[in-house]
């Protein structure tokens, strides 16, 4: 079996002083895989005033022409508070536990 | 060489006076006895418009060394003290210091560690932080405190490491002797300007310091600290040389006093190596070949070199101003045993625990500790470690 790792480098190579240089690198690493619950938006109960968006700690909610479009499951980390914030009556977010979300009941 | 002031100083006021001229940017600091004056001098001088110093005044040791980190990745030059309990509060902060390789300045003035309580002079809270990653310089006096102060600053920014140079509580803190000091414009041209290479406030190399490392590259990490800490052997001596330049004053990564013909040596570190000096001194005159090897530098642990002063003893014994509580013998004891295993030398080895929380050690103590080693090499068997001073 040909196993190709990519190089990492070694201790004489790789950057002194644990620093990882360049901005916005946190892009590059999606954060959202040990989420346990997952954020769905439900649209017809939305009324796009986005205070989801202005809350969300990692910037997961997608708007798009200032509407409310989803979430970017890459990089949210099923907090919840977009679902406690969201000021519509009856919510127009609800949150499901991962395994539930996977095997698609939603 | 530059001209010198001499002037009467205790331990915390050398330390305070190197710090007013090295003057750095950052100072945070909680005060903890014995080392409360260090940065309680300092704070009067930031007062008094001597430094340009933002000093911090934080709740907490934890809080110092993190405003210290905080600081020093930002790109400034920083410096804190304190002693015991409050280094081992410090402690998470001290490591993780070392980690980001941050050159910060600590003067630790030892001080035993609880429990039970006590403000008076040992090295356990020195030693408790041995491993963290810092390089640590023992003062043997006042003057000795300034000076290691000032080298410090060099020795932690060329070999980006961070630096705590200790005293011993009261018995150097606070005990007021003749030292020399440089004048102002020669200790800062000595210190230089401090031009880190990244920096977190360098909007023009944007980094992140502090990614989490996990089994990808956590051990690549520690291997360069564990390099830097090696080559820190050297950066010492050149910055030492330097500063005999300066000063007129030499240091090394230990001292040898007395040593050129001597039979029987104890090893010391701090101000017992003074004391061990006057006894030698009297014992020379008695025609005894005596002699004294004092550890400056006991992280990185100049093991070969010191091996190699060992050579021609016939028996050698350690005092160890902490009791590492490992149910066999004290730390110092412990580096020394493995230089000479190393280096292929078996001779005569014993170890006294003393001093602890502040315990006076008398010279006739250590003239004991001189006729014991001559019983030794005779043939004499004594146990390998002697609490020295202990009420039985």
């Amino acid at each position: 079996m040909d196993i190709k790792k990519k190089e990492k480098p070694g201790w004489k190579t790789l950057p002194e002083f644990d620093v990882i240089v360049g901005g916005g690198t946190a892009k590059e690493f999606k954060t959202g895989d040990w989420r346990s619950e997952r954020p769905i938006h439900i649209p017809e109960k939305c009324i796009n005033c986005l205070t989801c968006f202005m809350y969300c700690p990692d910037s997961a909610v997608i708007v798009k022409d200032g509407k409310m479009m989803g979430f970017d499951y890459d990089y949210c980390k099923g907090c919840g508070i977009c679902m406690h914030e969201c000021p519509v009556k009856g919510k127009a977010i609800k949150m499901v536990s991962e395994k539930d979300a996977k095997k698609g009941c939603i | 060489m530059a001209k010198q002031d001499i002037v009467a100083r205790t331990g915390n006021e050398a330390m305070a006076e190197a710090m007013r001229q090295i003057n750095p940017d950052v100072v945070a600091a909680y005060p903890i006895t014995p080392a409360t004056e260090v940065v309680q001098i300092f704070a009067s001088y930031v007062a008094d418009g001597l430094v340009d110093t933002e000093f911090v005044p934080v709740e907490s040791e934890h809080s110092a060394m993190s405003a210290c980190i905080g600081s020093s990745a930002a790109g400034g030059r920083v410096m804190t003290g304190t002693s015991s309990q409050g280094l081992a509060l410090m402690a998470e902060m001290v490591y993780i210091a070392a980690g980001l390789r941050l050159p910060i300045i600590l003067a630790d003035v030892n001080r035993a560690l609880s429990s039970p309580i006590n403000i008076h002079c040992d090295h356990s809270d020195t030693m408790m932080v041995r491993d963290s990653g810092w390089v640590q310089i023992f003062s043997e006096n006042a003057q000795e405190a300034y000076d290691n102060m000032l080298q410090a600053v060099r020795i932690a920014e060329t070999a980006r490491i961070p630096v705590m140079v200790t005293t011993d509580g009261f018995i150097i803190s606070h005990g007021m002797e003749r030292i020399e000091i440089l004048d102002d414009a020669t200790a800062k041209a000595f210190v230089g300007v401090y031009k880190p290479k990244d920096y977190l406030l360098n909007f023009d190399r944007v980094l992140t310091l502090g990614a989490i490392d996990l089994q990808d590259y956590y051990f690549e990490h520690r291997m360069q600290l564990a390099e830097a800490m090696k080559n820190s052997k050297s950066v010492i001596m050149d910055v030492a040389k330097d500063y005999s330049k300066t000063a007129g004053r030499n240091y090394g990564l230990f001292e040898l006093y007395k040593m050129e013909d001597a039979k029987f040596a104890i090893i010391a570190m701090g101000s017992t190596a003074g004391t061990t000096k006057f006894v030698i001194d009297g014992l020379r005159a008695k025609g005894l070949k005596v002699g004294l090897l004092k550890p400056r530098v006991f992280r990185p642990f100049p093991k070969d070199e010191i091996a190699a002063a060992l050579k021609g003893l016939d028996a050698v014994a350690v005092m160890d101003r902490s009791d590492a509580v490992n149910g066999h013998e004290g730390p110092l004891a412990v580096e020394i045993k493995a230089a000479l295993y190393d280096n292929g030398l078996n001779k005569p080895l014993i170890n006294y625990i003393y001093g602890l929380g502040g315990r006076e050690i008398k010279t006739e103590e250590i003239e004991s500790i001189y006729s014991d080693l001559s019983e030794i090499a005779k043939g004499k068997k004594m146990d390998r470690v002697t609490y020295l001073g202990v009420r039985e």
